[in-house]
């Protein structure tokens, strides 16, 4: 080790080294130094250990990170009553879902969008609807907005909260990443297909961090679940309309969009077991204490 | 006994190629899933165009640079001064039993896993920036001001080693020919590590333009080109783990080539940072 000076008038030991040579770092990680070999092989190490085994005679359900929470509760309910049996429950995404369940990857795809037209081939339970709900301050008196002025903001073309009748201060749209099946449901219900999200919103890639930042910033608006909305935040009524459970199951609140499970053609016995499962009254109401309107299933087309 | 010498050797051999091999590995398969897409798009389209909408076909990163660059260097400007001034106080400066002290204390801070600076800056920094300087908070200003703290000890360390690479003769000298101590720091102890404190600040770059957790907690995330500090932006880094999750298709190649974008760019800071001892070396 090298003798640290105390100072410069110390009779210290001249050291070796030559000044201005590029001195090893002292324990520091840094971008792209030796250290990154052995790093990289741990996790080359980590990942084909978490490689996928080949299926064992569980149940796969995949897809929608929306649909993930209950999914998980109720393969949980349905393992503990039928013993023996396994059903595995992973995100990834609606459009990993339905492409799970297409190449049969997943016995179930789960997907909280409508399919695309160019998505054939598969049969689609409906197990819950959605509504997504516009959300804001508690402190922020605009509490109602329409359609057109919701797609006004997100667009950028209303940028002022006083440009709605509330405070003199800009707007600070919060929405999620590209490919988020909730971004997908509010691009298709209240965007439409000409008009897209600004630029400038700010991105968070969960409902959670965009809540929380509702919830501390009084010129904030963002697009949730309305299985997501607490008292942290407030709903905000559109078109004249309160995102509530009854005027979703009424069909008065407008703004919602399905959980689909989805299977490849006819379900293997398994699959039509968990699906016959999840529709029965105590799974309707797991779905219901979570926020979600439950269905009761039929194939829709 | 020669044969265990051999064996070990080989088997050290093997190891410290096996490392090399990951390194070359990652960067070929970036390289393979990433550029088709650059080159099916057109170079300058990718890179300088204004508009990333992957879903709808539109893969223009030039914001992202911008976003990265912005923050990288807001992070340098608060890193740099902070740190070359805390490495002098620690080697040319402080008493013995306060370096001591301050050291492990600068270690630890590297120690500090980034999504908690992330979650302070969410925490503490967002809103102090809201209230006090207005816009959303998450801004390009958050994000540098976590980063700089982020890569201080990066900074901070290397250019503490070039300080005391720095051989006692020239301070010796320096007082000898009645130079005040601060004189010499500044006239004299500085230009002669300043290869080494250069160095310093271009991997602290690198470290800063490398870092992601935390960026993509407060610095808003938004696509469009930022024009003022307190706007949110996007970096490279968090373009790639924000969409990695949704991402198929050339939503995902382009995630790759985002990915290329930043390799050639921590390349170029590693590089630049090796260049100036090496020609140092030669002399």
């Amino acid at each position: 080790m090298r003798t640290s000076r105390q100072s410069s008038q110390s009779d210290g030991h001249a050291t070796e080294v030559r000044p201005g040579s590029v001195p090893r770092p002292g324990g520091v990680p840094l971008g792209l130094d030796r250290r990154i070999g052995p790093a990289a092989l741990c996790v080359a190490i980590a990942l084909l250990a978490g490689c996928p085994r080949p299926q064992s005679a569980g149940l796969t359900v995949a897809g929608s990170s929306s649909v993930q929470p209950i999914a998980e509760m109720l393969a949980d309910r349905y393992m503990a009553q039928h013993p023996g049996t396994q059903v595995n429950v992973q995100g990834g995404g609606s459009s990993a879902g339905i492409s799970a369940a297409l190449s049969g990857a997943a016995g179930i795809g789960m997907s909280s969008r409508h399919l695309k037209p160019d998505e054939t081939g598969l049969q689609t339970f409906v197990l819950a609807r959605d509504a997504i709900v516009l959300i804001v301050h508690p402190a922020n008196p605009i509490k109602s907005l329409t359609t057109a002025q919701a797609r006004g903001v997100f667009s950028g073309h209303l940028r002022r909260w006083d440009q709605l009748g509330g405070v003199s201060h800009e707007i600070t749209c919060i929405t999620r990443e590209e490919g988020s099946g909730t971004r997908g449901a509010f691009e298709e219900l209240v965007m439409g297909q000409d008009t897209e999200i600004s630029p400038g919103a700010i991105v968070q890639d969960s409902t959670g961090a965009a809540r929380a930042i509702v919830a501390g910033d009084r010129n904030a608006i963002a697009y949730v679940s309305l299985g997501m909305v607490t008292d942290e935040v407030a709903a905000v009524t559109l078109d004249g309309v309160r995102p509530t459970h009854e005027t979703v199951v009424r069909g008065q609140y407008q703004m919602t969009r399905p959980f689909l499970l989805l299977t490849r053609g006819q379900p293997s016995a398994a699959a039509r077991a968990y699906l016959d499962y999840v529709v029965r009254p105590e799974c309707r109401q797991i779905i219901a204490d979570e926020g979600y309107i439950p269905v009761t299933a039929g194939q829709t087309p | 006994m020669r044969l265990r010498e051999t064996v070990i050797e080989r088997s050290l051999l093997i190891a410290s190629l096996s490392s090399v091999g990951v390194l070359a590995l990652i960067a070929l398969f970036v390289f393979i899933e990433g550029t088709p897409i650059i080159f099916r798009e057109g170079v300058l389209p990718f890179l300088f165009g204004h508009r990333w909408a992957p879903t709808k076909g539109d893969f223009g990163i030039l914001p992202m640079i911008v976003g990265s660059v912005w923050v990288t260097i807001g992070a340098l400007v608060i890193a740099g001064p902070l740190g070359v001034a805390c490495s002098v106080l620690l080697v040319e400066i402080a008493p013995r039993k306060v370096s001591d002290l301050m050291r492990p204390a600068i270690q630890l801070l590297a120690g500090i896993p980034s999504v908690v600076y992330g979650f302070v800056g969410i925490i503490v920094l967002v809103p102090l920036i809201r209230e006090t300087l207005g816009g959303p908070g998450l801004s390009i200003l958050a994000a540098a001001v976590i980063l700089g703290t982020m890569v201080l000890p990066t900074v901070i360390s290397i250019s503490q080693d070039a300080l005391e690479a720095v051989p006692n003769s020239y301070r010796e000298g320096a007082l000898a020919l009645g130079l005040t101590q601060w004189q010499a720091i500044t006239r004299v102890v500085l230009p002669a590590a300043r290869g080494g404190i250069a160095a310093a600040l271009v991997l602290g770059m690198g470290r800063a333009i490398g870092e992601t957790m935390a960026v993509i907690m407060v610095v808003g995330n938004a696509t469009g080109l930022p024009h003022s500090p307190l706007q949110p932006a996007r970096t490279l880094t968090s373009n790639i783990a924000l969409e990695m999750a949704y991402a198929t298709g050339g939503h995902r190649e382009a995630l790759f080539a985002t990915g290329v974008v930043l390799f050639l760019f921590i390349m170029a800071l590693n590089t630049l940072a090796h260049l100036p001892s090496r020609r140092r070396g030669e002399r």
